[in-house]
């Protein structure tokens, strides 16, 4: 599904290396949780994948079930079929959630060739995955993201994952800032979209997040790369001894 | 600077600005005016005589060069054909009012006659001997000289060849809505249109159309006791066009008046708003929304007197400028010594879409009285990255997520609009420009 090979990453403005040398292998229907400390370029891994402005990738590659995603623009990676909820959710005064979010599905599916979807079909769709993740009408009618909530935020981006149904999704500390009850709602609006034709990769600094979402695969990332991957016990590890145990370890 | 060899003085400068001014208007005939109109025009004449013509050093013309609106032949500009695109209103019920290069049109107009409204031309009206309307005309704009001189204001009371006079006596639903033809015979076109709102009645007054190569447009409205003005005007989109309008408003108690403008293109445009809040509780809504690209330049200049207790009033402006267009707002909120408990705000913003592209600003506050709520602001921005990138990584394509954003950006001026249908036509204006410019 997501293939990372020797990827190096520099910051465009002050020519600092982030990423150095990061590889990561991510299979259909798997989930990878990635775990790091502050400043080892998790987010940064996040938004080069998206296609954010301000970054120098200077090697390496990464491909979407075989498509190089780093020669396109970010919304040919998301027709394509990535999807990254962001850590800070962007305000957009002025713009309806609903007019936004009919307008991104509409555009992945012409981009990608297919039929607009109807109005009807439409509003159907997004009533049924609103109630599920708790966000009521007058939240879907308020300009996106503007005046929500922390925990609100979070679930408008698992709300626009399950509209536009993509096959890679990243999330990107999506547990930052949200209490227990609404860490459980977003975790099961992902679990909901769990299936073998779908990957996830959770970008998260605790365990926590991961007593719901299970991965099958967790790895933690130190100063732009992989230092240690292995299963879901490694996460409990780092929760009993922290970091330094790890990435000490692996730089010995 | 000015290439003169000796700066002159302060009252040597008057005096040849009154010089030129009155050689200028000697060449001019006034339009024949038998009744009370043709008093109103020598007035008119005379306080020109006495202000003089406006010039670049003008404080209150620093931003916007008058030369072209003052030339004494206006540059001839192409006619524009609209092709692509619906014309702006032509879906909203109304009664259209038409003019063609200025000149009334009753054949492509409707019946004049209309319940809860009396409308005559100017140029018929104006010859009676009495007239409701020679109370306002050439009043307000009279009254419109202080505290800054609007010398192009009264040019139009004293030369304007035709306009219409409305009363409304009831709450009219249907819009008048007047309709500026060009067929491009005269380059130049000056109207004036007097507007009465009776106590506790209410209309929609529209505006649209070319004009001409350029143009003045004047009203003055008067809104009675408790009476409410709509007003919602489309400027058309010639790109080498040139025009000055005025939009003289007093509002007695109670009154409200919410005036919207879209203006797209054309080379030079001032649009002059001022307003009177002369009685207690009155509300007045003033706000446009401006694009343009290349050779644009588009001015803005409010001017709203808080002279009653309790009154609201809100400016808000919008302009997305691109390839070296230049956006102006001049914005000036009085509020009088007994204008206790105003609520004022003020708010001009512009969009760049590049560097070329420039924005001036010069919001005022002037305040007098002592219990009050005013606040003002003016920013000038491009399209902010983050929100761009959140769009297209949600896959938007960068030219549809920008224009989405300058849309939102827009959204303040249009809630200004009340009526949804008519919002929602400015809107489809909007976007129609949009799709025609690059991202």
């Amino acid at each position: 599904m997501l293939e990372i090979t020797n990827l190096h990453v520099k910051l465009e403005e002050e020519d600092k290396a982030i990423l150095k040398g990061l590889d990561l292998h991510v299979e259909p229907g798997t989930v990878h949780a990635i775990m790091g400390p502050n400043g080892s370029g998790k987010s940064t891994l996040a938004y080069v994948l998206a296609g954010r402005e301000g970054y120098t990738v200077t090697e390496g590659s990464a491909r979407l079930e075989g498509a190089e995603l780093l020669e396109m623009e970010p919304e040919e990676r998301a027709a394509a079929g990535l999807f990254l909820a962001f850590q800070y959710p962007v305000e957009i005064p002025g713009v309806g959630n609903m007019t936004f979010l009919r307008t991104a599905v509409n555009a992945q599916r012409k981009a990608r060739g297919e039929p607009e979807m109807s109005s009807g079909e439409f509003l159907k769709a997004v009533r049924e995955k609103a109630r599920e993740l708790k966000i009521d009408a007058e939240m879907l009618k308020r300009p996106v993201n503007v005046g929500f909530s922390g925990g609100e935020k979070k679930r408008n981006e698992i709300l626009q994952m399950a509209m536009l149904e993509p096959r890679m999704c990243i999330l990107d500390e999506t547990d930052s800032g949200l209490d227990v009850d609404a860490m459980k709602l977003v975790a099961q609006g992902v679990n909901a979209l769990r299936d073998a034709g779908r990957a996830f990769l959770v970008i998260t600094h605790y365990q926590r997040l991961l007593d719901h979402i299970h991965p099958d695969v967790v790895h933690i990332m130190a100063d732009g790369r992989m230092v240690k991957s292995g299963g879901p016990e490694l996460a409990l590890e780092v929760e009993k001894n922290g970091y330094a145990d790890i990435v000490g370890e692996v730089q010995a | 600077m000015s290439t003169a060899p000796r700066p002159l003085t302060r009252a040597a400068r008057r005096a040849a600005r009154l010089e030129a001014t009155a050689e200028r208007l000697d060449r001019l005939a006034l339009p024949q005016s038998a009744g009370w109109l043709g008093r109103a025009r020598e007035a008119a004449i005379e306080r020109l005589r006495g202000i003089g013509l406006p010039e670049r050093r003008d404080e209150y013309w620093r931003f916007t060069d008058p030369a072209k609106l003052i030339a004494e032949e206006a540059a001839p500009a192409e006619v524009f054909r609209i092709t692509d695109e619906a014309i702006v209103f032509s879906d909203i019920d109304r009664l259209k009012i038409v003019f063609v290069d200025g000149v009334f049109d009753p054949d492509a107009s409707d019946d004049l006659s209309a319940e809860g409204l009396e409308i005559a031309r100017l140029s018929e009206a104006g010859a009676t001997d009495i007239h409701w309307a020679q109370e306002i005309y050439g009043a307000l704009e009279a009254r419109g000289q202080a505290p800054v001189p609007r010398p192009l204001a009264a040019l139009n009371s004293a030369m304007a060849d035709d306009g219409v006079l409305i009363r409304a006596t009831g709450k009219v639903a249907r819009p008048v809505s007047l309709i500026y033809r060009r067929r491009g015979e005269q380059a130049e076109v000056m109207l004036h249109h007097v507007i009465r709102v009776e106590p506790g009645a209410e209309m929609t007054l529209l505006e649209n159309g070319p004009v001409a190569a350029r143009y003045s447009i004047t009203a003055e409205a008067c809104i009675a006791e408790g009476g409410m003005l709509h007003h919602v005007r489309a400027q058309g989109r010639d790109h080498q066009r040139s025009g000055i309008t005025h939009f003289f408003a007093r509002l007695d108690k109670g009154a409200g008046l919410k005036s919207f403008t879209l203006s797209a293109n054309g080379r030079v445009l001032r649009n002059e708003a001022v307003v009177w809040l002369d009685g207690e509780g009155g509300s007045a809504h003033v706000a446009g929304a401006a694009m343009g690209a290349g050779d644009f330049h588009h001015d803005d200049t409010v001017f709203v007197t808080h002279a009653a207790p309790g009154c609201e009033s809100r400016q808000v402006f919008k302009k997305v400028l691109r390839d070296g267009a230049v956006g102006v707002f001049q914005g000036k909120i009085l509020v009088e010594r007994a204008a206790q408990l105003t609520d004022g705000y003020q708010i001009s913003q512009s969009l760049l879409m590049d560097e070329n592209s420039q924005f001036l600003a010069k919001p005022e506050l002037e305040i007098y009285a002592d219990d009050v709520k005013c606040s003002h602001g003016s920013t000038s921005g491009e399209i902010d990255p983050d929100q761009l990138f959140y769009l297209r990584s949600r896959g938007l394509p960068e030219k549809e997520a920008t224009n989405l954003l300058v849309l939102a950006f827009m959204a303040q001026a249009l809630d200004e609009i009340a009526r949804e249908d008519l919002a929602e036509d400015i809107r489809a204006r909007l976007e129609g420009w949009l799709a025609r410019h690059r991202g």
